[in-house]
């Protein structure tokens, strides 16, 4: 209770704000396991918040039937880590259909990076996120999520099918392992500061 | 109005999209630096419906301690640019104060980013 016991509220014990947020993206194909992992790492029960989206992106929405529809919502689910009372990091799963691409513009908007999970049976549907985070010049990372343990490919084999930078580092992970998305947290930061060091300084995400 | 005996089905209704009701049709917050991570918290979080509306006053409730505009958004259970619009009528209000986080206006530092790195290897 920041200010209830007293006569004048504004008067007495004024909250402030101490900590500063920083968030990364977790990113890759519908159903590939995003959500699962911000699951597993995140201190919080991943808390879900909703956009709406305007009438006229309804206009590519197969929804035969329900033209009158004015509005409808893209969903993002996120969890948090409290780094240290001035610190919080959030994590953002990004929504996995690309017709929700002008979610992601405010999604990245200062993200310090982003992981993309890839899933080997199909490695396409995180070519979308991986040209989005390059003409961002957001670092990001490729997690190769191993599906029950199932290793169908080698990582250079990968690689070389999403066609990336060398210098990108692609992981085998476990999206369901605490651990395992732990290390691909840790393989990203290192990335990010990796990629700040070579340029003038810190590159800020860019918005537009 | 409907007169008596008439009856409003949504269709008849016209494009209305609810949510915007309680920001009263405004879909933009004034204040464009609230993001995603924007932290927020009540200077007076136990202010009455009666002196605000009542979605107004359960932000000011939510936030009793610092959040993210995220959080905040996921716990009043309202669409994140509704959200928006209420916090930033609150701030102008002068019932809010808030923070930007990293991104939105400079960007992080190397100091930064070694906290939140080892932040992640002490999980």
């Amino acid at each position: 209770m920041v200010s209830a016991s007293s006569d004048n509220p504004v008067e007495s014990v004024r909250p402030v704000i101490d900590a500063v947020a920083v968030k990364v993206l977790i990113s890759g194909g519908f159903g590939v396991g995003k959500t699962t992992m911000v699951t597993s790492v995140s201190e919080i029960v991943p808390l879900r918040t909703e956009e709406l989206i305007s009438e006229l992106s309804t206009n590519i929405d197969d929804v035969s039937g329900v033209e009158a529809k004015t509005s409808t919502t893209v969903a993002m689910d996120f969890g948090r880590i409290t780094v240290s009372p001035e610190l919080i990091l959030y994590l953002f799963g990004t929504p996995g259909q690309d017709r929700f691409w002008f979610m992601w513009d405010e999604l990245s908007r200062g993200a310090l990076g982003a992981i993309v999970l890839a899933d080997t049976r199909r490695l396409d549907t995180c070519f979308a996120a991986i040209d989005f985070f390059e003409r961002r010049r957001i670092p990001f990372v490729i997690g190769v999520n191993c599906f029950g343990g199932v290793q169908r490919y080698d990582v250079a084999e990968i690689r070389d099918a999403l066609d990336i930078d060398p210098f990108i580092p692609v992981r085998l992970c476990d999206a369901r392992e605490r651990e395992s998305n732990k290390k691909l947290l840790v393989t990203l930061m290192e990335h990010v500061m990796a990629a700040s060091r070579l340029s003038a300084g810190p590159v800020p995400a860019q918005g537009y | 109005m409907a007169s008596r005996g008439e009856v409003w089905f949504d269709d008849a209704a016209g494009p209305l999209v609810r949510p915007y009701a309680l920001t009263r049709g405004r879909t933009k917050a004034r204040r464009h630096d609230l993001d995603l991570v924007t932290l927020v918290v009540s200077l007076q979080p136990e202010v009455h419906g009666k002196i605000v509306e009542p979605e107004y006053a359960g932000v000011l409730w939510i936030c009793e301690h610092p959040l993210s505009v995220a959080e905040v958004a996921a716990k009043v259970d309202l669409p994140l640019c509704v959200v928006k619009v209420i916090l930033s009528d609150l701030i102008e209000r002068h019932y809010v104060i808030y923070r930007t986080g990293w991104g939105s206006v400079s960007s992080p530092d190397m100091d930064t980013m070694q906290k939140v790195l080892d932040g992640i290897r002490k999980l």
